[in-house]
């Protein structure tokens, strides 16, 4: 019965299992349906979708920053060069404990408190596979250092960067300049251009040429497709689009000049500026003291930074460009020669010099710097050579304000040059209009007086002073000065601002008593021409110190020394066919010609005996000798 | 108890042969599932060789998995299923404490505790499970007649309920839900009344809330909601899915390539060998690849159900039809999962997944189904 049993329910449990089996194979066919209807969802109907999602999940476009372009030298010597420069960063994603990696980098490297302080300000503002920088600047030592214990250092990564170097260091620091990095302030006032123009390039041209050809050093930024995997790390370039680097400059600047027109300045604050005077181009930029620019590059420390701000010597100072001192006696030959062309004064006109001037119905006297007077036949020459200023005071009061703030605007005064670097000052060249306006008060005799000697209300820069002096020996041709010389090869043609007319007599005239300042016997300027062979052509100034151009603190040590005149040289040469002008100023160094004019000199004799062979072939100029003045022993070549 | 006993024994097996034996005869070998399995272990592995980023070390690792699951097959099919019958209770006994040993000195990652340690060697108990439930709940119905009374199902649930909350509890609710799959599927087959399959589908229902709000851990729950809205977390929770997802629609229908594919090389693929295993394939081979696949699964559960259909007795058709039925859940699981039809849970791609264990008991599985296969011909009528 039970075996019985058995089969009948073995049959009928064979069909039970059989029914059930049978639904269970449709499930089975519903749900494989639904996962290939799945994969016809994902891989047919929303293809292109997920393609697209792929894609852009692993491609990234990324800028390629531009190399900056070089800047040369006249005679192909690098001032600004690219070098690279290693940095420590972090990609926060890969470390596992920060605090113990950032420890162990401590003991590897040197790390103050403020890299990591920066560190952690930075850290939270990128994204966790990004590399965060810990450390700049990194020596070979440390970098050997990292590598060797790299499989400590999950997480830790060294890369290179271009960075700005100036080789030259401090002599060309207030010319060149120098870049730093992009700051909050500039980032927030780019155009969506700019923006774009930056992405990747991590330093700006703040001062100097750096800032004001920013827009041809940069180059333009370069993109690449690259692949990246999951944590962004970039596994592969698919497409690069080269970056354009940026342009080359070369200057007229010329780094033996600058060599030699910084050490003729030696210990003294001031400025030395160097024009060629056929093009406008300049030969030296001096403003002493300077700075080492590669302090900036990267970020300068604090400490650093403060001791540049506070230094009472203010090298951060562009004297150049920015000190406006009064430039005394030296606009003599100008006024001089607006005197002839204006017809107020002629090659005869003699003025009897007692040693003081007084105006009509004016008891006030204005005293001659020799207090005993030049004799009682001054002309322009005499006027010119002895720095009479009775000569000029009474030339002055006959010709009045107006011609001379005329004379004085065409030769570039009481304006900025226009010179290719940022942040120049105007100076000033007072007018009856000025005085009204910013003083409320009108032009007085008086005030006719102090202009004409460059005291009073005026104020030049040095720079202004080389543009004037080279306006003079081209006879009145108005170069606007330039320190690039060539971008890219290209050169940048000399441009005329303008043209001051005068007779050819009135400039021999001018030539002439500047000629006689440096070689006639009570001659002011001697000491620039001492030992040249060519012929050196000048004037002295002495300006007299109401407070220095910038309103620095003082402290009562340095009081007494920083009230003292300001000494004042500017000359050209050589005389007869005049290629180089010179301005030179030294702050406090009290006489003109016996401080300043020995730079002057300096100047010259360098470059004329390096020029020599082509000055020879032009018009048959000689040789100088070598010179037996003291301080010019050079290495020959 | 003696008689009842000898009426519930499988049929004698020791009766003569009429004609030669044939290799797959003599050796219990099923030659269509033989072929079938080891076309798709060779799939597995050249898939795995591009989605472990052309290591060699993974390829080799589960070569050798795979040769010792081949072995464990075998052995596992020249077993005669009179033995797994009788000796199911301690099978099961034995897989439930070792469970329980689990949970208090058991090792594990991942915030999970699913390993027992003895000595170098690792043990993943719950895969025992995998093959003791069925077998247990399949020798359970044996004994019983069929179609089970509301008693039997009782016994048979709680058969299957112990070590399904033992697994949950380490947390593994993948493993957890393919060993109650097993179960339930065996139950199922024995013709399990649609009254209380219906009455326990509207349990479930109702279960469904407190379940939510008290049964699952935040991240399961998390797991879930991302299914419904997987682009609220891209980066958190949803970004395996994403990831998946973009890899296997991106692949078209003719794929990237062999080895060509982004998202798996580039690593946005997570779990690309192991779980995901099937993005890599349907990334580079594209549904024309993916399709083949679903194919060969096809093909051996289509083996695997003609097995049940030609088992001879109880404990065999439901033991096959179970473990046929399983091997086709985690087919579905893990493709539904991967493309995003499924909340995410740890079921590998049977055989092509990157892992020794599952490998193993999934071969081993299939040498029982050929015993069974092999086990009609040794009966005489």
């Amino acid at each position: 019965m039970s075996e019985n049993l058995h089969f009948k329910d073995h049959h009928s449990e064979q069909r039970l299992f059989r029914n059930r089996m049978l639904v269970a194979i449709f499930g089975v066919v519903a749900l494989l349906s639904v996962l290939v209807a799945r994969l016809y969802n994902l891989q047919v109907v929303n293809y292109e979708d997920y393609r697209t999602q792929s894609d852009q999940n692993r491609i990234q476009v990324r800028p390629v920053p531009p190399t900056r372009g070089l800047i040369y030298d006249r005679n192909g010597e690098l001032l600004a060069d690219n070098r690279p420069s290693y940095t420590l960063s972090i990609v926060r994603e890969r470390v596992k404990d920060l605090d113990a990696t950032l420890e162990l980098l401590g003991q590897l490297v040197e790390l103050d408190d403020s890299d990591v302080e920066k560190f952690k300000r930075r850290l939270p503002r990128r994204r966790p596979f990004e590399p965060v920088p810990l450390r700049y600047r990194l020596s070979e030592e440390e970098i050997a250092r990292i590598s060797v214990n790299e499989f400590h250092l999950l997480g830790v990564s060294v890369e290179a960067e271009l960075v700005r170097y100036y080789p030259e260091k401090e002599l060309f620091a207030h010319s060149v300049g120098y870049v730093g990095r992009i700051n909050e302030r500039e980032l927030s006032s780019f155009s969506e251009e700019e923006v774009s123009r930056y992405r990747g390039t991590q330093s700006i041209g703040k001062v100097g040429l750096e800032r004001s050809y920013e827009g041809v050093l940069l180059g333009e930024v370069g993109y690449e497709n690259v692949e990246t995997n999951a944590r962004g790390r970039v596994l592969r370039v698919l497409e690069r689009q080269d970056p354009k680097p940026g342009s080359e400059l070369t200057l007229h600047l010329d780094t033996r000049l600058q060599q030699v027109a910084t050490e003729a300045l030696g210990d003294n604050r001031g400025a030395v500026v160097a024009i060629d005077v056929k093009t406008g181009g300049v030969l030296a930029f001096v403003s002493q003291p300077s700075f080492d620019p590669n302090l900036f590059v990267t970020g300068i420390s604090f400490t650093d930074y403060s001791a540049l701000r506070d230094s009472l010597d203010v090298p951060l100072f562009n004297r150049v460009v920015q000190g406006q001192y009064p430039p005394g006696s030296t606009l003599k030959p100008m006024m001089g020669l607006g005197g002839l062309a204006d017809g107020v004064i002629t090659a005869e006109t003699q003025v009897a010099d007692p040693g003081f001037f007084k105006l009509p119905n004016d008891s006030r006297i204005y005293r001659d710097w020799k207090r005993w007077g030049h004799g009682k036949h001054v002309d322009l020459i005499q006027g010119l050579a002895q720095s009479c200023d009775v000569y000029f005071w009474d030339m002055a009061h006959r010709w009045g304000i107006d011609g001379m703030h005329d004379i004085a605007t065409r030769f570039g005064l009481g304006e900025k040059t226009g010179i290719d670097l940022p942040r120049e000052y105007p100076g000033l060249f007072p007018s009856r209009e000025w005085k009204r306006g910013a003083r409320g008060v009108p032009w007085f005799p008086g005030d006719s007086l102090n202009a004409v000697l460059g005291q009073g209300f005026v104020l030049a820069t040095p720079l202004q002073l080389a543009v004037m002096t080279a306006t003079i020996a081209n006879r009145g041709t108005h170069y606007r000065p330039q320190v690039v010389m060539a971008v890219d090869g290209i050169e940048q043609p000399p441009e005329v601002l303008q043209h001051v007319d005068a007779r050819p007599e009135h400039w021999d005239l001018v030539f002439e008593g500047m000629e006689a300042v440096v070689y006639s016997t009570h001659g002011t300027g001697k000491r620039a021409g001492a030992g040249l062979d060519f012929k050196v052509a000048g004037k002295s100034g002495t300006a007299q110190v109401v407070g220095i151009a910038q309103g620095e603190k003082y402290d009562s040590e340095a009081l007494k020394e920083r009230h003292r005149d300001h000494a004042l040289f500017v000359a050209f040469a050589p005389l007869d066919d005049p290629q180089i002008a010179v301005s030179v100023l030294v702050e406090n160094g009290e006489g003109g010609g016996r401080v300043a004019a020995p730079v002057a000199r300096e100047v010259f004799f360098d470059w004329m005996s390096r020029t020599y062979e082509d000055t020879a072939r032009v018009d048959g100029w000689r040789p100088p000798m070598v010179s037996s003045a003291a301080g010019v022993q050079r290495e020959a070549g | 108890m003696a008689s009842r006993d000898y009426m519930n024994r499988l049929p004698d097996t020791g009766s003569s042969l009429r004609r030669p034996e044939s290799f797959s005869r003599r050796w219990h070998v099923d030659l269509p599932l033989l072929l079938l399995l080891m076309a798709l272990a060779g799939v597995g592995l050249v898939v795995l060789y591009s989605a472990a980023g052309e290591e060699f070390h993974y390829v080799k690792r589960q070569a050798v998995f795979m040769g010792l699951a081949f072995i464990g097959m075998f052995i596992a099919a020249q077993i005669p299923l009179e033995f797994y019958r009788r000796w199911s209770p301690w099978f099961y006994l034995a897989g439930c404490c070792l469970l329980v040993a689990v949970l208090f000195v058991g090792v594990g990652a991942k915030g999970a505790q699913r390993w027992l340690q003895i000595g170098g060697f690792r043990f993943q108990p719950s895969e025992a499970l995998k093959l003791a439930v069925p077998i247990a709940v399949a020798a359970y119905l044996h004994k019983r007649t069929l179609p089970p009374s509301f008693l039997t199902v009782l016994g048979a649930l709680v058969i299957i309920a112990v070590p399904a909350v033992l697994i949950v509890r380490q947390p593994d609710l993948g493993t957890s839900i393919l060993i109650a799959a097993s179960g339930i599927f065996a139950l199922y087959l024995s013709g399990l009344s649609w009254k209380m399959i219906g009455s326990a589908i509207v349990m479930g229902l109702l279960a469904a809330w407190p379940m939510w709000m008290w049964g699952l851990r935040d991240y399961q729950r998390q797991r879930i909601l991302t299914l419904f809205n997987p682009d609220a977390d891209r980066l958190g929770a949803g970004w395996n899915i994403f990831q998946s997802k973009a890899a296997i629609g991106s692949g078209g229908w003719s794929g990237k390539g062999y080895m060509q594919g982004t998202q798996s090389q580039l690593d946005f693929l997570p779990e690309s060998h192991t779980d995901f295993i099937i993005a890599v394939l349907a990334e580079e081979w594209g549904m024309r690849g993916a399709l083949i696949l679903l194919a060969l699964y096809l093909l051996i559960i289509a083996r695997g159900i003609y097995i049940s259909f030609m088992a001879q007795h109880v404990f065999g058709r439901l033991l096959a039809g179970s473990i046929t039925l399983t091997f086709f859940v985690y087919v579905f699981v893990n493709i539904g999962m991967v493309t995003g039809l499924l909340p995410v849970v740890g079921v590998p791609l049977p055989l092509v997944s990157h892992g020794g264990t599952s490998v193993i008991t999934l071969m081993a599985g299939f040498g029982i189904l050929m015993a069974v296969s092999t086990e009609r011909r040794r009966v005489l009528f």
